[in-house]
């Protein structure tokens, strides 16, 4: 035991933390965009509409987060057109096929949080805003999407600590996150328990504060 | 209480006994994904020079070895958790290392070198290197070289060379670099591997890459290395070592005799 080695070598987990912190965040942010849109959408009763949005959500959904980063990653690599294109100066970035991979990916399951919450809906609150005389669109914007995306603080906080958990496979493509961090230290020094408790403990501290952000915003605007 | 004390003392000495022994069977981890040395076949199993030589010299100690694959990231660890006990897969004898494991003497030696698409610009300099991408495998003698020599460089380690190859043929880095031998035969003898050349020169330096390889063994089985140092010296001698090595290279990769 000797955890010396973590602080000698505390700039490589400076960096995983910095890139765990944006690489997550940015793939949250980007994947709410994809959510909310996909989880109103999925209720349409037009089967071009309908339709894809439930196959993107079952592709993503149904296949574990490496395979996704897997075959953007290697699997982008192996088209001599896309390599060819314009798009390959992104592709060719670890850090950006990353980031595509969790977004779709965490883009997916907010969508069938937001179907959820939306689904379930009070009848009354809506029917009374039809008896108000409000437009399809009104309704949605004032009445559906703050009272069900409250509903969802839950079951989103959730999601969001499964994607800093979930964002630990970054690694595997050469990008030094926490995990990655931890990796790199591990192998140089042969210490797999320090390397990865240091690992741990940060990834620790991020979700309690994840936690507690949240635990925040539910007594704000959940316990009203 | 005595009677304790007596019990500690006849197992402690029991396990001496125990530690004296010759070696009869043994466990042997080796990688599988370090072409031409260990690389794992279709149907799963383990080929290459490190296994051709480990079984060679299972059958000169008349030991019973088993193979066991294992990656490189975990492989000094797995050797200090007793899941075998012995690592042949293509390991520089460094001093970093020697502070985990103990070593028998080297068995090859191969000089590391880079490898790019073919007319690459290439200049060993700090500057030069500033922002270039360079893949190795992560904690090899490679990466602490690049680490040390080009800390101004991206470098991307992998986990396996395979992965650092995949890499270099999308674009996605401007050199990778390994034993020279690895790049000959898991990059430029495959296909498409005819648009890469190496670059730069041969690297031995023995500040960063030791003495050669050699097999790593636990501190405290001394016994087991002396017992592979004999079989080393035993099929050199006898000529089933250049059998071997001519199966997989057209060269010599021994080096100084020692």
């Amino acid at each position: 035991m000797d955890f010396s080695i973590i602080i000698n070598e505390y700039q490589f987990y400076l960096e995983g933390i910095w890139t765990t912190f944006w690489l997550v965040s940015f793939s949250l942010l980007l994947g709410l965009l994809i959510a909310i849109p996909a989880g109103i959408l999925h209720s349409s009763e037009k089967w071009w509409i309908k339709g894809p949005i439930w196959l993107y959500m079952y592709f993503f959904r149904g296949t574990p987060l490496l395979i996704q980063l897997f075959i953007i990653y290697y699997g982008a690599a192996q088209f001599e057109l896309l390599r060819e294109s314009w798009l390959w100066e992104y592709f060719q970035e670890a850090w950006f096929c990353a980031l595509l991979a969790f977004t779709l990916n965490t883009g997916a399951y907010t969508a069938e949080i937001v179907r959820g919450v939306i689904g379930n809906m009070p009848k009354g609150e809506l029917e009374a805003a039809k008896a108000y005389g409000m437009s399809a669109w009104q309704i949605l914007r004032r009445i559906t999407l703050p009272n069900s995306l409250r509903r969802a603080l839950p079951a989103y906080s959730n999601e969001v600590i499964f994607m800093i958990h979930g964002s630990a496979i970054a690694g595997v493509v050469t990008i030094v996150d926490i995990t990655g961090a931890a990796r790199v230290v591990n192998a140089r020094y042969y210490a797999p328990f320090e390397a990865y408790l240091a690992a741990g403990l940060l990834y620790m501290c991020l979700t309690f504060s994840v936690i507690y952000i949240f635990r925040q915003w539910e007594k704000r605007y959940l316990e009203s | 209480m005595k009677k304790i004390s007596l019990l500690i003392a006849l197992f402690a000495l029991s396990f001496n006994v125990a530690q004296a022994k010759e070696w009869k069977q043994i466990r042997i981890g080796v990688e599988g994904a370090y072409p031409p040395f260990s690389k794992t076949e279709a149907d799963g199993s383990v080929t290459g020079f490190d296994i051709d030589l480990a079984n060679a010299l299972c059958a000169q100690m008349k030991a019973k070895c088993t193979l066991v694959k294992q990656d490189w990231d975990g492989i000094i660890p797995a050797l200090l958790a007793r899941k075998f006990d012995a690592i042949i897969a293509t390991m520089d004898i460094t001093e970093e290392r020697k502070k985990k494991v103990a070593f028998t003497d080297k068995y090859q030696h191969i000089p590391a070198r880079f490898v790019a698409v073919k007319g690459a610009q290439f200049q060993a300099t700090e500057d030069f290197m500033k922002g270039k991408k360079i893949g190795v495998q992560r904690a090899t003698t490679m990466d602490l070289y690049i680490s040390d020599n080009f800390p101004a460089a991206k470098i991307k380690r992998y986990g396996s060379a395979d992965d650092a190859y995949l890499d270099l043929k999308a674009g996605r880095l401007d050199y990778v670099m390994a034993d020279s031998a690895a790049i000959t035969d898991g990059l430029l003898g495959k296909d498409g591997g005819d648009k890469f050349a190496f670059i730069g020169p041969k690297l031995n330096d023995p500040k960063w890459f030791g003495e050669g390889a050699g097999i790593a063994i636990r501190k405290r089985d001394q016994d087991l290395a002396e017992q592979f140092n004999a079989a080393i010296k035993e099929i050199r001698a006898n000529g089933t070592y250049k059998t071997i090595q001519d199966k997989y290279f057209s060269f010599d990769i021994y080096g100084e005799e020692k």
